[in-house]
């Protein structure tokens, strides 16, 4: 009995700085400035220009979902199938840069995209044209891919690792091939930790202001950007609320489609 | 399969491994170099200089930035590994239905967006008249440090025998003796790595500090994203390698330590 | 029991500089029932895994019904594994997992269920195609991994361990099954085993190693009767293995005692090692038996006692018998000639490592 009142701070806390701050955005975006119920915020997103910037936000957040997955998934098969333990330096490698300052990986790419930046430099030293790499749709997947990536990495990584070497054994000895192995044995057993994978990469892409900012200039912008300016420069708290229960409204969309996925795969795994 | 194709499909898989490796690293590998060069320009080098290093250190803004973003990291560790070990403890002791309530509850900053977790506090500040500044964004961090804490403890306590403890009541020592004597250096690694996680992830932390900051007051994210929209400057090359360098290290530290524990 | 099936030629293997295998060569024949037996660390493991294609010998072919399959990879031999622990498909239910190989190979539905309904029925699991494999206890997803190797009609059937993760009265059950099954689907059986008891009880044929040497192949007869040396004898039961004199054919001297034997051609006062099995040896009245000893330790096993007698100079030799001999009696030891067993002492220091290192 004693023990449970240690949760106690932690309850407070969380109610005071989670629940009551969601409640609140849930309030401001269900009501107009002077306090009356209105639905105008949330139906707002229908503009054109909100759609846009949705719409946008959904399919580079999918194609660099997609790009990560793709990249990630061999990588963690190599490493895995090179019997590289969990504390071994190589795995160590990939892992790092998800610890190094976000902004600062984004400005490195700001860096090299740029038009007097250093690819462009390469290129004009070479004789070649310029080209306009920073400010497109592009740049910016690449800065999410390059961002994201290793939270894919390390899902993928760590359930691979978990998968027992007789079991694949097992899939060859009764005459599976290599990529008979990869459908039937790799990718379902390790379900759990892409959808995880997907989860840690979508939402944040999704949501980002930042890359978009930094690598998309002005002129590209995507949900997160929307509602930052909502906030910081027009401060319209309602509208953006508004437009943030929509977000998570899709966030919250993403993640029951995924842990339906992930109920299928692991139904048959338990 | 032969020798020969096993060769190939090692050489093909050690190029993947590189290009990866070059892809997450030349950037950071760009900027230590240009923070290094002494010229403006991004596509030539200049001859060697260490001046973006001087001209950091001399910078205030730099240096009060540093200051807050270190201050923010320690007590945000600190306090919400207080709070999380407690919590943790706490929880495991309950029944499966409060259980899952209130680790349902430290995931819901894990998983929703930051941004909408950033605003969320941003209003609630600004509805409770709370001036926004150095407190705010240490709230504002232990928040999202708090689940990290409770995922790093709760795995070490469900490995720990309650029969320990119950051995230490046997053998007439107090509740709380028993804790801190028998379950405690049980969980410790556990708690290490919750303090180390939360620590690392104030560092690099930039959207809601974004969010609960109030003017003037800057971390190093906040004061790199504000410095970056004006055009970058040699100094925040230095400082990238600076931070790189330092989470290195930091890094190499929290990994060889638990390593270090399993061996003895 | 005609041709070999399987032929192991010159067999080497090393890891990170260790050797596993050493010039291994091996003949199975066809519905045989092979063991491997040996302590962990023997390379019997090694050698199963060669044969299904898991592992490439540094030297050495696998030949397999007359042609090399050395450089074949196991999805394309017509042999299967049963693994340590199983192996299932944890993602798969139990009718899938049986399925595997044959769809693989992209056999008819209808005859892909008809084999797991015979597989099922085979290992005594009819009626479980739709359970999961976590709903199995460990026996009956032994049982499983069993079924899931021979619906594949392989010509042989590896078994790595398998009864290994069982508890003891259900490792027994599972012994005769394995017995029942393989006069059942006629076919060959390799089977690795650490376990003398089950080694003993399964086999056609035990090869015993050690260190990556073959020590002995025979028949559990053979081997646990006429070892052919201190390893063999030792690792098979239980056993006094004492340093005697070969005085001529069908005479050793023991201790300083002389016992009748019935082997031959070791030649005259050659050195050579004794193999007395501790239920070969008669406790007799001390001016009866050839040597004579105080027993110094009894316990009580159940089917016999345990007893250790020992001589003046010191050697303890361990005794079963029904009949009881108090501590501190004085007794004498008497062997019958047929229950001795010489074997020649190893040569050099190099057949040493071969023969008594373990």
């Amino acid at each position: 009995m004693n023990k449970k009142i240690l949760a106690g701070p932690y309850l407070v806390w969380m109610i005071g700085f989670v629940i009551i701050p969601l409640a609140l955005i849930v309030y401001y975006g269900l009501t107009d400035r002077s306090g009356a119920f209105t639905m105008a915020n949330v139906l707002s997103i229908t503009k054109p220009e909100h759609i846009k910037a949705l719409m946008l936000s959904l399919a580079l957040s999918f194609i660099s979902t997609v790009i990560c997955l793709l990249l990630a998934f061999p990588l963690s098969m190599i490493l895995r199938n090179r019997g590289m333990g969990k504390g071994s330096f190589i795995v160590f490698l990939f892992i790092l840069p998800m610890w190094m300052n976000f902004l600062l990986r984004t400005l490195a790419w700001q860096t090299l995209l740029e038009k007097n930046g250093v690819i462009n430099g390469i290129l004009t030293a070479l004789g070649l044209p310029r080209q306009n790499l920073i400010n497109t749709p592009g740049a910016i997947v690449l800065g999410m891919v390059y961002n994201f990536l290793p939270f894919m990495v390390l899902p993928i990584y760590n359930v691979l690792c978990k998968i027992d070497d007789n079991t694949v054994n097992a899939a060859r000895d009764l005459g599976a091939g290599f990529w008979q192995t990869l459908i039937h044995i790799w990718i379902p057993l390790s379900l759990p930790g892409i959808i995880s994978g997907i989860t840690m990469v979508f939402v944040p892409a999704l949501t980002t202001f930042v890359i978009s900012n930094l690598l998309g200039g002005s002129k590209i912008l995507l949900i997160g950007n929307v509602i930052e300016q909502e906030f910081m420069k027009s401060s319209n708290w309602n509208l953006g609320s508004g437009l943030s229960l929509v977000l998570m409204v899709f966030i919250l969309i993403s993640m029951a489609l995924i842990a339906k996925y992930d109920k299928n795969g692991e139904g048959s795994t338990f | 399969m032969t020798r020969l194709k096993r060769n190939f499909k090692r050489i093909w898989q050690d190029f993947y491994l590189v290009i990866i490796m070059l892809f997450l690293y030349a950037p950071i590998a760009t900027m230590i170099v240009l923070s290094f060069n002494n010229s403006k320009s991004r596509s030539q080098w200049g001859g060697f200089t260490l001046e973006w290093y001087s001209q950091m250190f001399a910078s205030r803004n730099i240096v009060s930035a540093l200051q807050n973003t270190l201050a923010i990291a320690f007590l945000s560790a600190l306090i919400a590994t207080i709070l999380g070990t407690a919590a943790a403890v706490a929880i495991n002791s309950m029944k499966r239905v409060p259980r899952t309530v209130l680790i349902g509850l430290g995931n819901i900053p894990m998983l929703n967006a930051e941004i909408v977790t950033g605003i969320s506090m941003m209003l609630t500040f600004i509805a409770f008249g709370v001036t926004m500044g150095f407190k705010t964004i240490l709230i504002g961090h232990i928040t999202f440090n708090l689940p990290y804490v409770l995922l790093s403890v709760m795995p070490k306590l469900k490995q720990t025998s309650k029969y320990t403890y119950e051995a230490a009541l046997d053998l007439g020592a107090s509740p709380l003796r028993a804790f801190f004597k028998v379950v405690f250096p049980d969980i410790l690694p556990g708690v290490l790595s919750g303090f180390l996680l939360s620590f690392t992830m104030s560092l690099d932390d930039f959207i809601i500090t974004h969010f609960t900051k109030g003017a003037g007051v800057n971390t190093l994210s906040t004061l790199i994203y504000s410095e970056v929209r004006r055009g970058i400057k040699p100094s925040m090359y230095a400082l990238s390698t600076v931070i790189f360098v330092s989470v290195l290290i930091l890094l190499f530290i929290s990994n060889l330590s638990p390593k270090k524990q399993e061996k003895n | 029991m005609s041709q070999p099936l399987i032929d192991l030629v010159h067999i080497s293997k090393t890891y990170d500089g260790t050797m596993v295998l050493d010039d291994l060569n091996l003949s199975v024949k066809e519905n045989e029932f092979v063991t491997l037996l040996g302590p962990s660390g023997c390379g019997k493991t090694t050698t199963l895994r060669i044969i299904g294609g898991f592992e490439t010998p540094d030297t050495g072919k696998v030949i397999f019904g007359g042609t090399d399959i050395s450089k074949l990879p196991p999805n394309k031999r017509q042999l299967n594994t049963v693994f340590q622990k199983y192996a299932l498909f944890t993602h798969m239910n139990i009718a899938d997992n049986i399925a595997f190989g044959l769809k693989i190979k992209g056999k008819s539905k209808a005859y892909i269920d008809d084999k797991i309904k015979y597989a099922l029925k085979l290992v005594n699991l009819e009626g479980y195609e739709k359970r999961t494999v976590d709903s199995l206890s460990g026996g009956q997803q032994q049982r499983i991994a069993i079924a899931r190797a021979i619906v594949n009609e392989p010509k042989v059937l590896l078994l790595d361990e398998p009864l290994g993760a069982l508890d003891l009265k259900l490792r027994q059950d599972m012994q005769y099954e394995l017995i029942r099954l393989k006069n059942e689907l006629g076919i060959t059986f390799i089977y690795v085993t650490h376990d003398q008891e089950e080694a003993l009880t399964m086999s056609d044929t035990i090869v015993v190693m050690n260190q990556g040497y073959i020590q002995q192949t025979g028949t559990p007869e053979q081997i646990y009767n006429e070892p052919e040396n201190a390893f063999v004898a030792d690792f098979i039961g239980e056993s006094n293995i004492v340093p005697g004199i070969m005085l001529r054919d069908e005479l050793v001297e023991i201790f300083g005692a002389k016992f009748a034997c019935v082997d031959k051609g070791f030649g005259t006062n050659k050195p050579v090692d004794v193999v007395i099995r501790p239920e070969d040896i008669d406790l007799v009245e001390p001016e009866k038996g050839v040597l004579t000893g105080v027993c110094t330790h009894l316990i009580f096993k159940g089917v016999h006692y345990e007893m250790e007698v020992t001589t003046p100079d010191g050697f303890e030799w361990l005794v079963h018998s029904t009949d009881m001999c108090p501590v501190g009696k004085e007794v004498g030891i008497h062997v019958d000639p047929f229950d001795i067993q010489i074997m020649n002492k190893p040569a050099s220091e190099d057949e040493e490592a071969v023969g008594t290192n373990e």
